[in-house]
């Protein structure tokens, strides 16, 4: 019994969007989804970093995932949404554009990631299931809330 | 199962709690063989042990812990009179059974171990020494039952209580002497001497009298549990906040009423559970007396340990963080501190020494001060030392007072022991206590009289959890500045006749109370004033901050340098170039951002025009080269001086006067001893905070030390003023200058000596770097060198040494030999090199010969001639240059080809 809830939430995947394309998380690794809100900006931290926010009286960091996707940067008039994730260094806010749906997904739609993406981002789309209509990104929740070395392609001014 | 790690874990826990007082009682008993009482305790908890070891199987330990029973128990009955030998072979034993508990804590098993020596030894001890054979005396008849050790026997109860006879407990001993196993009340009941309730009776008076009561009003509890439940607190404290903040804008009374009340609880909650978190110093210092003992026999001293205090309480991680500097400071009073027994006497002294310890909580804060009767600090030697250790100069050291003398010690790399002994004396030493102390926030400080001892006083915070601190803004966010360092507040400006900020060659500082405050903006420092980090453009950059100016001097006067370069020939320029006075580095600023940003100051217009005459006076001067007028080109130079520093003294006088319109709010902080001032835009409120820590994405920038949440629900950064003292003098190229201002400084003011390594540049010029930069001299064989984009690399233990040449950092480089590209490689097989490190960051300066390492009194005799160079002195009767690194190091980075080329051309 156990086993089977294990096997079925694993493959459970909380969806969202980023650039218009669709991304998945572990719905088990997703704490809760909240609402945009004011973050304080931490200055000399790495332009990964968009702030600090309160949660509740928890202190917890927010990542915007476009930017550590290498994606183009959110347009001004788009609120983001907030997913806090539960990752291996503590709980983490990364910023998509939009939430999706959970879906449930079978392991045969999976495959890895081409060789062609970069490395970095290997490590962090650890592959995509091929949904109906869509391809769905399977982000490695411990390595999208980690900030990579510094010297990413990252303009601060773009 | 999980039941038998469960009962060896509470084994374990029990067992280190009773070693820690078992290391404490022996000490005790040294002192005072008679003291029963302690003997039953040291006794009752290797007995606890043996028994508990034999029942969990663990054989080694219960073999230790047995021959040690024993060897009490000869000691308890009289037959044996505690002397240091058998002190020593207990402790030894203490320390086995530490040892294998530690093992078995770790890994669930003794581990391999031989104790056969160390038993033996307990055993042999066990035999009465024959000249103490007049101690021997009949076994008292009390110690017939080896459990009831301390608390009365059963035997005397049941006498008591239940008429049982001193006759049949006699028999009954009797009989177990004979080697009946039975316990007395069995043997007892047997007999018939007593009813079996009467002995279940005995058994809990017996029980109660062994002072298990402390127990039943006492429970264990996981740290892991308080520190949550602090958090929580912590947490009730925010939402108080908050609540407190809104409550007060509103005019509902119940709500005002009811708010204050929870305001009153919180507070009352919040200190309940701080004082769950506390500890007695107690539990430390208990560990000491054992120290200093084996210490103290070690070196032949007599030390008696005096405690004042022990119940002092303060927070579980501060007790934690302060057990080594604590220990460390104890092993010195009695290393270096006490003297030999025959020494204190020959002084009128007791030939035993005293240590003492002393905790009391005054202001807030948690006293420690551990003192000694010892000679002292000799003075004498620490100034000499501190001299020639190059701490401080001379001339500094005859200034400073007995207090400052003896506070020297906390130096980094200060270590008077002449013997480095197994004990101290290795160099780390009061320095790594001093920062452990700052580290959670304390102080520490010495004081000593010679011939009568050492007094060194620790103030340590409560807790570290929830802090008072400072809220200030800039650039629009809240910062909170942790009270601990703050010194005062400072406002200045504003009115006229106000001392306002000065510059020291582009660095402000303030002076307070006559003494110059080195100033940081905090803005700059997290680098929230400017969107586009330019600061390490070479052209002078539209930045609106009070550097400007400094930058606009120094472009102005490099270009002077460049005329010189015409005259003599070097260069060339077009008298286009020269009479212009917009195309000039300070044109550029003073027609780009200069008079659109200060228009409002009345000299700006007498800069733009002294500005133009000075080009005037370039453009004859050229003009008159150009036309192979060489003697009139040097006549019309010596007028371009004067018009050049009327530029300067403008610029100056304007930058003054910008400084003084300024409202600037001064956070006076002190970080490792040192003042400095933080420039914020506003300083709002002091608030208590609580911390909380920065997930591990942020811990790396030093700048923090944590983040809180605000009464209004936001959350602010906590500053770390250590890691912005240290940030701001590493990374921006203002502090790096005001360091070789203050070096320079001392050297000019003390006239100390000066170690430097003196070298030989382009066509001989003798010049010279100070000793302390250079890490070491190499010989790197030209084919070694590789190019990495315009500048000389070279692989040097695994890492890229940048290169930087002498003759091309400085304005030398115009002067490059004919044939040489500046990017051709070495033609030279040998390159001599001087590794100097520069705040964390090593390069390689290739010279053209190293000549000699000198000591020398710096005496600047003419400015600098040119970038690059502090100043010129005379060392060894040659004029030698005394490279600026810093400057070496950013002239080498702004190095651009390009800019070669054309200068070549």
């Amino acid at each position: 019994m156990t086993e089977l809830t294990t096997m079925t939430s694993a493959h459970q995947f909380c969806t969202f969007y980023l650039n218009h394309l669709l991304f998945g998380v572990e719905s088990q690794k997703i704490q809760e989804v909240v609402t945009y809100r004011e973050m304080r900006p931490v200055p000399l931290a790495p332009p990964v970093v968009i702030g600090l926010m309160n949660l509740r009286g928890q202190v917890v960091v927010a990542l915007d995932l476009r930017r550590q996707l290498e994606l183009p940067e959110r347009p001004s008039n788009m609120t983001p949404v907030c997913l806090v994730v539960r990752a291996a260094g503590g709980t983490v806010c990364l910023l998509a554009d939009e939430v999706g749906n959970v879906v449930e997904v079978e392991e045969q739609t999976f495959e890895p990631s081409p060789e062609t993406l970069s490395k970095r981002l290997r490590s962090v789309i650890l592959g995509v299931h091929k949904l109906e209509r869509q391809l769905m990104h399977v982000l490695d929740t411990d390595q999208a809330c980690e900030i990579q070395a510094i010297g990413q392609g990252q303009s601060s001014g773009a | 199962m999980n039941d038998s790690d469960d009962i060896v874990k509470e084994f374990l826990v029990e067992s280190y709690e009773n070693l820690d007082r078992l290391d404490r009682d022996l000490i005790t008993l040294e002192k005072n063989p008679n003291d029963r009482e302690i003997l039953g305790s040291i006794f009752r908890t290797i007995h606890t042990i043996k028994g508990t070891s034999g029942f969990l199987a663990f054989d080694k330990l219960g073999a230790v812990a047995h021959v040690g029973e024993s060897l009490l128990g000869r000691l308890r009955d009289g037959q044996l009179v505690l002397d240091p030998e058998i002190t020593t072979g207990l402790l030894a034993m203490v320390d086995a059974v530490r040892q294998m508990l530690a093992s078995i804590e770790a890994t669930s098993v003794e581990g391999e171990r031989d104790d056969s020596e160390l038993i033996s030894r307990l055993t042999r001890l066990q035999q009465p020494p024959e000249a103490s054979a007049k101690r021997e005396v009949a076994p008292v008849p009390e110690s017939i039952s080896e459990t009831a050790a301390l608390a009365p026997n059963i035997g005397d109860i049941l006498m008591q209580r239940a008429g049982v006879t001193p006759a049949e407990i006699l028999l009954a001993a009797e009989k177990q002497k004979e080697g009946d196993p039975r316990h007395m009340g069995e043997i007892l009941v047997e007999q018939g001497a007593a009813r079996p309730a009467d002995v279940v009776d005995a058994l809990q008076v017996q029980q109660a009298a062994r002072g298990q009561s402390a127990s039943d009003s006492t429970i264990r509890l996981d740290v892991a549990l308080l520190d949550q439940l602090m958090n929580l607190v912590g947490e009730l404290v925010l939402a108080r906040n908050q609540i407190l903040q809104f409550a007060n804008s509103t005019e509902e009374s119940g709500l005002l009423a009811t708010s204050q009340r929870l305001n009153l609880i919180t507070s009352e909650l919040q200190e309940g559970v701080m004082k769950t978190r506390m500890q007695p110093i107690g539990n430390i210092w208990s560990k000491l007396p054992r120290t200093v003992r084996d210490l103290a026999l070690g070196c032949g001293k007599q030390v008696r340990v005096e405690m004042e205090g022990k119940e002092t309480e303060l927070d579980k991680t501060l007790i934690e963080a302060i057990k080594d500097p604590l220990t460390h400071i104890v092993r010195n009073s009695v290393d270096h501190g006490i003297e030999r027994p025959e020494v204190r006497q020959a002084a009128g002294k007791d030939p035993e020494g005293r240590l003492c310890l002393r905790a009391f909580h005054e202001g807030g804060q948690v006293n420690i001060e551990i003192s000694d009767d010892g000679a002292g600090l000799d003075q004498d030697r620490i100034r000499n030392k501190a001299v020639q250790k190059g701490l401080v100069s001379a001339d500094q050291a005859g200034r400073m007072t007995d207090r400052e003398i003896v506070n020297l010690v906390f130096l980094p790399g200060f270590s008077t022991a002449e013997i480095v002994t197994n004990v101290s004396g290795r160099g780390v030493g009061m320095d790594v206590v001093k920062t452990h102390i700052e580290k959670i926030g304390g102080t520490v400080d010495l004081q000593s009289k010679p011939g009568q001892g050492v007094m060194v006083r620790m103030k340590i915070p409560l807790t570290l959890a929830i802090i008072p601190a400072l809220i200030v803004t800039s650039a629009g966010e809240r910062y909170a500045v942790p009270q601990v360092n703050l010194l005062e507040l400072v406002g200045v400006g504003g009115g006229a006749g106000r001392q306002g900020i000065e510059m020291i060659h582009g660095v402000p500082v303030y002076r307070l109370r006559g003494r110059l405050l080195p100033l940081v903006y905090l803005n700059r420092e997290l680098q929230t004033d400017a969107k586009a980090p330019d600061a390490t453009s070479a052209a002078p950059a539209a930045k609106t901050d009070l550097l400007d100016f400094a930058k606009a001097r120094y472009a102005h006067e490099e270009w002077l340098g460049r005329l010189r370069q015409v005259l003599d020939g070097a260069t060339t320029m077009t008298v286009e170039q020269a009479g212009s006075p917009t195309q000039c580095a300070l044109g550029k600023w003073l027609y780009a951002t200069g008079l659109k940003e200060y228009s409002g100051i009345q000299e700006m217009p007498q800069v733009e025009a002294a500005h133009k005459r000075f080009h005037e006076l370039v453009r004859e001067v050229v003009a008159l080269k150009a036309q192979g007028d060489t003697a009139g080109a040097e006549r019309a130079f010596t007028e371009v001086g004067p018009a050049s520093r009327k530029v300067v003294e403008l610029l100056t006088a304007v930058e003054r006067k910008v400084l003084e319109c300024q409202n600037v709010n001064i956070v006076v902080l002190e970080a490792d001893g040192r003042h400095f001032g933080l420039v914020v835009d506003e300083i709002n409120d002091t608030e208590e905070i609580v911390v909380k820590p920065l997930s591990k994405h942020l811990k790396n920038i030093s700048v923090y030390a944590g983040a809180t949440i605000m009464g209004d629900g936001k959350v602010a950064l906590i500053l770390d003023v250590l890691g912005l003292a240290q940030c701001s003098r590493i990374l921006a190229e203002g502090r790096e200058r005001l360091q070789g201002e203050e070096v320079q400084a001392t050297e000019e003011g003390a006239n100390g000596k000066q170690k430097l390594v003196l070298f030989a540049g382009l066509g001989g010029a003798r010049m010279a770097v100070p000793l302390k930069l250079l890490a070491r001299l190499e010989n790197i064989p030209g084919a070694h060198v590789e190019r990495s984009g315009n500048q000389w690399v070279t692989q040097y233990r695994g890492q890229i040494l940048p290169l930087i040449r002498v003759s091309h950092a400085l304005e030398e480089r115009r002067h490059l030999p004919p044939g040489e590209d500046v990017l051709s490689l070495p033609t030279t097989s040998m390159l001599q090199v001087l590794v100097l490190e520069n705040e964390h960051q090593s390069f390689g300066l290739v010279v053209n010969q190293i000549l000699d390492i000198v000591e020398s009194t710096l005496q600047p005799q003419s400015p600098p001639t040119r970038i690059g160079v502090l100043h010129s002195s005379v060392i060894e009767d040659r004029v030698t240059e005394l490279l600026d690194v810093p400057a070496l190091l950013r002239a080498g980075e702004a190095y651009e080809p390009a800019e070669a080329h054309a200068a070549k051309s």
